[in-house]
């Protein structure tokens, strides 16, 4: 099997804060091969934007504490100079951020905004950037692109400035591209589209895609993989199929759960996963989900969960649980039909 | 949003148990915690309560330490230093030997730091000077606040035309030059012969008050504008609109839900302001158009040392060290406060 | 955009028309204050005062006198000084050219100084420097710029004018640009630099309060995420959207100094400005001055704020009409 496109290793980011240090990634590790999408899911606080903000080294918290390593074509992020991450970042890996009403600077039109990044990495003539910016902006569907061009962001609706952020990450062709919540700030009618533009876009530029969200549901169609984040860990990794079909662990059936669905036949309640995230800071021993968790029984509070394969091929994760256990449990109380459907 | 939000704060619930209760804290406590971890704001704190203890203590370090009334003039007297006797004012002590040069700094308990052209000791004077000028700084500090939170509540609570009116009236006062309109008040009070009456308040010209008032009216404005501004966004706040929903009385909004919010800027902006308007009186009183005779205070002792600065520098000196200590630590403590009260501030404050 | 300028325009009327008049009510209408008793000179008579009063047409109902006043200033433009007796309007003008000279210098020390400071402040940010920069700052807000100058003049005009590196300086006093432009430099150093103290300190203040504010926000992330050099995302980024506040605080302040704020600054360095004619004139009660010199502050207070709205729109396109 040839090598992944990114391999993070036993990835622990940490701050010193008054408190004490908080462990925000607690030794997390995960491949993402080319032109994979890749899904990490979690509520907030899990960790999942501060890894994928790691892997970007865009932490500029001087409190931050990284330990383990981010391979990316084989070579260490960590360990890169400042100059070698600049040419990594946009060029290699772009980033795509929650809120597109903030993530554009507001004094400069979206043009320059793109150019600058052009410039930044191609030795390019005075107009060439311009071209490319322009057709950027049509290919991520804005009208009238040669005039938008030269516009300012706030004259931009939401939806239409995430599709220049796209187009901003798009433009020197990354071989990854990270997408933190990229639609969660936007309406739901304009979230579908966002999503279908970046799976056409996906296709067309062949970069691989890191979907970082706290919604099952926006993963369900464009993701291959599935990682469920808790509390800075993975607790499940599984394909699309795994993870929505035969769910593991406790915490991925509380998110699924979660998910309103009108292609099921039977009004169901929404289920709410209870209680609150647990302290980065003093992890006790035992699950993190322990608290949380229905489930529960002694073994998890003496014991700390390891995240390994239990079901089938790359199927992992970090339950005491026994299949058998968990299938019956999880068909018993979280949603029987999903039953019929595995 | 910033990226590590969340864990920031998820930090700050150091529960034992995952999913445990959070302990709550009030806000202003959470605040006293951060600001006693702030040393330099402690120290601060320190120098500001000594400097107006010692010169609160000015009548006793005149009757005690000095043994002299820094109000008299004392031309022709002497006093006694390591043995021999020492004439206040000297004649011809100067360069050319002419003229009078009062006694320079003895580092002695008498004439600690010499005598101004009246004889009269600096020390002694600067302490008093002190005292007329905190007392002048912190009155028209707080009068000035007052008035801007009345003014603020009224204009940013009902809005409309009330607003409108206000902060016009605001912005006229702001356009005038600050000095310019502070020295024109000081002027025509100062000269009306038999100071000003309005109603059954008399002020004679050499009161405290008149400085005091001027500055305190000069400074409306700029705590207005942060007061208004926070009261029209609390106004469209989540709680403030329940309140209103739950049929809260107007007088209950402003009181219970609209004012403790408007308190911590107000807390933050007081040091602030006494630390200006300060600065303004001892500007005044060097124009000579601030604290009158036979009152003293920093700005009019930095007046009198003005003809002796280049025989006799401490007297202006002196007092100018007060007022740069004196603000100084007001300052450290308004950015102390500010910054335990509300650590993602946007409260700025002109100096 | 000619909406903008028309609103503007009728704004400084309003002031200019309510400072003039809330001046002229604080001079003639406040009881016991009487500026023909105070041209009497010591002692007068009825017959005196009540000969002045003629003479100034200060016995006339003050609506008369105060449209008299503003005929004098603005359309035959020939008011005269109770004092001096010479024309207003010229002694201004005459001013002026110190009081701009004393505000330029000083302000291009400010702007130079007050952006290096905070920018080293908000880079250094978790170093010693930032702290020690702060202090240093705080220091210079906390100066009353008089003292400071009384201070400089102890050092460069006594104790240390023999030292080379003041023997230099002048003696105090204004020497204009086209009369000697080496002296007119020299005599103004230390003005210069004692005026921008406070506003050095003030300014990097906020610059640093502003940088870090800039810095969590979303859109710097992004252009560190585009691959951007650090420097060009301080100064392009960070430095730029920085800039709004700082550049309308500047409108401002020199709005006002150029108005006769500079008065302390002219005052102890002997500087025949705005400010200080200001000041003669309010301590003499001499009204023509003081009307004409508050109506010259205000409208420079007024100019600097409306051209300041204009600057902004033009840094922040967020506040453009579209």
């Amino acid at each position: 099997m040839a090598e992944p496109l990114l391999e993070v290793r036993d990835l622990k980011v940490s701050f010193r804060t008054e408190d004490g240090i908080v462990r925000a990634v607690d030794g997390i590790s995960f491949t993402v091969d080319e032109g994979e999408v890749v899904g990490i899911v979690g509520e907030s606080g899990s960790g999942k934007s501060v890894t994928m903000m790691s892997v970007m080294r865009l932490i500029t918290d001087p409190n931050v504490i990284y330990q383990g390593e981010i391979l990316y074509k084989g070579r260490n992020l960590m360990q890169v100079s400042r100059d070698a991450m600049r040419e990594v970042r946009g060029e290699e890996i772009a980033m795509i951020f929650q809120d597109p009403m903030t993530s554009l600077n507001p004094v400069y039109t979206v043009g320059w905004q793109i150019e600058e990044q052009l410039n930044e990495h191609y030795d390019l003539k005075k107009g060439q950037a311009r071209r490319r910016a322009s057709e950027l902006l049509a290919q991520v569907g804005i009208p009238r692109p040669e005039q938008r061009i030269d516009d300012y962001p706030h004259q931009f609706s939401g939806g239409m400035r995430q599709r220049v952020m796209i187009a901003l990450a798009l433009s020197c062709n990354p071989d990854l591209l990270i997408a933190d919540e990229p639609t969660t700030a936007l309406d739901v009618t304009i979230q579908a589209q966002i999503l279908e533009l970046i799976k056409d876009l996906r296709r067309d530029f062949g970069s691989a895609v890191v979907l970082i969200t706290h919604d099952l549901g926006v993963v369900a169609d464009i993701a291959d993989r599935i990682l469920v984040m808790y509390a800075g860990r993975i607790v499940e990794e599984g394909n699309k199929e795994q993870i929505f079909y035969d769910p593991q662990h406790p915490y991925t059936w509380g998110l699924l759960g979660s998910i309103a669905r009108l292609d099921r036949p039977k009004a169901r309640r929404l289920t709410a996963i209870a209680g609150q995230p647990p302290s980065l800071i003093n992890r006790p021993k035992g699950c993190s989900f322990r608290p949380r968790c229905p489930q529960a029984f002694d073994r998890c509070r003496a014991e700390d969960p390891q995240l390994t394969v239990k079901v089938g091929d790359g199927h992992l994760d970090a339950c005491h649980l026994s299949v058998e256990d968990k299938r019956a449990r999880r068909d018993a109380t979280i949603s029987p039909e999903l039953a019929d459907t595995a | 949003m910033a990226v590590f939000e969340p864990e920031a704060e998820l930090a700050t619930l150091d529960t034992e148990e995952f999913g445990g209760e959070v302990v709550g804290r009030s806000p202003w406590a959470l605040a006293g915690r951060r600001l006693v971890r702030n040393k330099l704001a402690i120290a601060a704190v320190i120098v500001f309560v000594l400097i107006v203890a010692v010169s609160f203590a000015a009548p006793l370090y005149a009757s005690h330490i000095a043994h002299t009334n820094p109000f008299e003039s004392n031309l022709s007297g002497t006093f006694q230093q390591n043995g021999k006797t020492v004439q206040v004012i000297q004649q011809g002590a100067g360069k050319l030997g002419l003229g009078e040069t009062p006694v320079g700094p003895t580092w002695h308990a008498k004439y600690l730091l010499g005598a101004d052209n009246q004889g009269r000791d600096v020390s002694a004077r600067v302490l008093y000077g002190g005292r007329a000028s905190l007392e002048i700084g912190i009155g028209s500090a707080v009068l000035a606040s007052l008035l801007a939170v009345v003014f603020g509540l009224i204009a940013g609570f009902f809005g409309g035309w009330t607003d409108a009116f206000l902060s016009r009236l605001m912005d006229l006062i702001w356009a005038f030059p600050v000095y310019l309109l502070a020295i024109s008040l000081a002027t025509v009070l100062l000269t009306a012969p038999n100071g000003l009456r309005i109603g059954f308040v008399h002020l004679s010209a050499s009161s405290l008050w008149v400085p005091l008032t001027i500055i305190g009216v000069i400074y409306v404005p700029y705590v207005f504008r942060p007061i208004r501004g926070q009261v029209l966004s609390l106004r469209e706040r989540e709680f403030v609109e329940a309140a209103i929903a739950q049929g809260a009385s107007n007088a209950r909004l402003i009181f219970s839900e609209i004012l403790p919010n408007v308190a911590s800027t107000v807390v933050v902006l007081l040091p602030l302001m006494i630390a200006t308007t300060i600065l303004t009186e001892s500007a005044l009183s060097y124009l000579s158009i601030g604290v009158q005779p036979p009152n003293a205070s920093w700005g009019t002792v930095i007046q009198d040392g003005q003809g002796l600065l280049y025989t006799r520098p401490w007297v202006a000196i002196a007092p100018g060290i007060m007022i740069v200590l004196t603000v100084l630590a007001l300052n450290v403590l308004g950015d102390g406060l500010r910054d335990a009260l509300d650590p993602r501030s946007k409260l700025r404050m002109k100096g | 955009m000619a909406t903008f300028i028309v609103r503007r325009v009728l704004w400084l009327v309003v002031v200019l028309f309510a400072v003039s008049v809330l001046v002229f009510l604080i001079f003639f209408a406040t009881p016991g204050v009487d500026p023909a008793r105070q041209m009497a000179g010591r002692n007068p008579t009825a017959e005196t005062i009540k000969n002045i009063k003629h003479e100034f047409g200060l016995d006339r109902p003050l609506p008369v006198q105060y449209g008299l006043m503003m005929k004098h200033i603005f359309v035959s433009r020939d008011l005269i000084s109770y004092g001096s007796h010479t024309k207003v309007i010229p002694e201004i003008l005459s001013a002026a050219p110190v009081t701009l000279s004393l505000v330029f210098g000083a302000a291009v020390i400010w702007i130079v100084f007050s952006i290096l400071t905070g920018l080293a402040a908000a880079v250094f940010r978790g170093t010693v420097i930032d702290p020690l920069l702060m202090i240093l700052a705080l220091i210079g807000i906390s100066i009353p710029v008089f003292w400071l100058g009384e201070v400089v003049n102890l050092v460069t005009q006594s104790r240390l004018h023999g030292f080379f590196l003041f023997s230099w300086v002048p003696p105090l006093g204004y020497t204009p640009f086209t009369q000697d432009p080496l002296l007119w430099f020299e005599g103004l150093v230390f003005p210069w630099l004692t005026l921008s103290v406070l506003y050095i300190g003030f300014y990097a203040r906020v610059l640093r309060a502003n940088l870090i504010e800039t810095e969590n926000e979303d859109y710097v992330r992004t252009a560190r995420a585009k691959g951007i050099s650090e420097r060009r995302v301080l100064l392009r980024h960070t430095l730029r959207t920085s800039m709004i506040t700082f550049v309308s605080l500047f409108g401002l302040d020199f709005g006002v100094l150029v108005g006769g704020g500079a008065l302390l600054t002219e005052v102890v360095f002997g500087l025949p400005g705005v400010g200080l004619l200001t000041y003669h004139s309010l301590t003499s009660l001499d009204l023509p001055v003081i009307m004409t010199t508050v109506i010259y502050g205000a409208f420079f207070i007024t100019l600097a704020s409306a051209l300041v709205d204009l600057v902004y729109a033009w840094l922040d396109p967020r506040v453009r009409p579209a």
